[in-house]
């Protein structure tokens, strides 16, 4: 893990790249590298996130500022922008099913290829896919995810990268920060290490590349 | 009593001590009001905590500590925190015994359809499929009708949810259930009449000999 500020860590995602972001509504966002992304302007972006929060918070800032491409969510009705550019074909929407969204990053970051759900066998989600039995069961076949980067919010992480989270912004952050090339973090307190027990480590240290300095 | 509170008063009823409960946006979300206090029924909010308590008092909200539309709630006593991989893996694991979903239609053999109308409202699914496929039981707290049409059809033409059939409807008319997997209609709620509940509904239902009264 290296210590950054979070220009230099901003600097180092080029336009167009794919980018993962934690969060649920805006809950457990990496904030300020989000703010920097947008006073960067990093365009073009793919974003991988499970919703587009609302305008003014969390990867909302990013539909504000026009800068995704591609959107890779479970719901985005709760953002009038994300809509408009939706409906106005200047975004290119995949609705996922939440469960499947989480655990095609999962597999992402675990080394599968994918995973057979039962979630959305015989709607449109199956649009497309192999469906496949086992045991006389039908499931569909969803593919791994993975991103260049991942953006991660925590709240603790110590002075190795060993991140803890908080009450319901944990969600999909510790699963993120498996499934990207780039894992960069920012977080509520940056502790000294043992501060952290081991036991209360979710997200290991060696799986973290930067973390972004206080202030 | 307006509608939405006989919906949900009555699928109260359903809850057992013990249940893990998923519920959903709008109607659902009311159920938790009419939960006897000495019903220990685990709440879960699908963005990653089992043990949701009420709204915190003005000033006391957390910015880390929200239901999945994002609002502040708080946490009862014995609550814990997960990952949403975790909390997937309960809805679809079959984990959750009941989740209370809104719906924009229910068709006769029981399939929902309840998140998109094309070319009109396309806000993404969320987290409806995997409760819909994965939930012990499924009960479905909705309106009769809406803007005057029958919302039980005899053939969903909004796209479906999932195909697994839901176990129970709830409206401020009636029950409505699937034995045989064909809507029947189990309970009528108080002051209403079978021909009434018959006459606004599109959906062939069955008629038992006998049909009780909602208690609510």
């Amino acid at each position: 893990m290296k210590a950054v500020s979070v220009e230099e860590a901003v600097a180092m995602i080029p336009a167009g790249a794919s980018v993962m972001v934690g969060g649920f509504m805006g809950v457990g966002t990496p904030e300020r590298l989000l703010d920097e992304v947008t006073r960067q302007r990093k365009s073009d972006l793919s974003l991988i996130c499970n919703d587009a929060a609302i305008p003014g918070k969390g990867v909302g800032k990013l539909f504000d500022a026009a800068l995704v491409s591609r959107l890779t969510a479970t719901h985005i009705g709760l953002n009038p922008k994300a809509q408009q550019q939706m409906l106005a074909n200047q975004i290119n929407v995949d609705l996922v099913p939440q469960g499947t969204f989480v655990e095609r990053i999962r597999a992402g970051g675990c080394g599968l290829g994918g995973v057979l759900t039962p979630t959305g066998v015989g709607t449109l989600v199956a649009e497309g896919k192999r469906q496949i039995e086992v045991d006389g069961r039908p499931f569909l076949l969803e593919t791994a995810l993975r991103a260049q980067f991942a953006l991660v919010h925590a709240f603790l992480a110590d002075y190795l990268g060993n991140l803890s989270y908080a009450l319901t912004s944990r969600n999909f952050n510790p699963i993120m920060a498996m499934a990207a090339d780039t894992v960069i973090v920012t977080a509520e307190h940056i502790v000294p290490v043992g501060v952290i027990a081991p036991d209360h480590v979710i997200t290991p240290a060696p799986l973290v590349d930067y973390l972004i300095t206080n202030g | 009593m307006d509608a939405q509170t006989i919906i949900a008063r009555r699928v109260a009823k359903e809850l057992r001590s013990g249940d893990l409960v998923n519920l959903g946006i709008g109607i659902p979300t009311l159920v938790a009001n009419y939960v006897p206090p000495d019903l220990k029924v685990f709440f879960q909010s699908e963005n990653g905590l089992i043990g949701t308590g009420p709204i915190p008092e003005q000033g006391m909200a957390h910015p880390t500590l929200t239901d999945a539309g994002g609002r502040p709630i708080s946490a009862l006593p014995g609550a814990s925190t997960f990952d949403s991989a975790m909390s997937f893996g309960l809805i679809r694991g079959g984990h959750v015994d009941v989740t209370v979903l809104g719906g924009l239609q229910v068709d006769a053999e029981g399939h929902l359809a309840n998140w998109m109308i094309p070319g009109k409202m396309v806000p993404g699914m969320g987290g409806a499929m995997d409760l819909v496929s994965g939930a012990k039981r499924v009960i479905v707290a909705m309106q009769h009708a809406a803007k005057g049409k029958s919302k039980i059809v005899p053939r969903c033409w909004l796209p479906l949810t999932s195909v697994r059939p839901v176990n129970l409807v709830v409206t401020e008319m009636a029950v409505i259930g699937f034995p045989d997997g064909r809507a029947t209609l189990l309970e009528t709620a108080p002051g209403v009449g079978i021909g009434e509940v018959m006459a606004v509904t599109d959906a062939e239902l069955v008629v038992p000999d006998k049909v009780p009264e909602m208690r609510i």
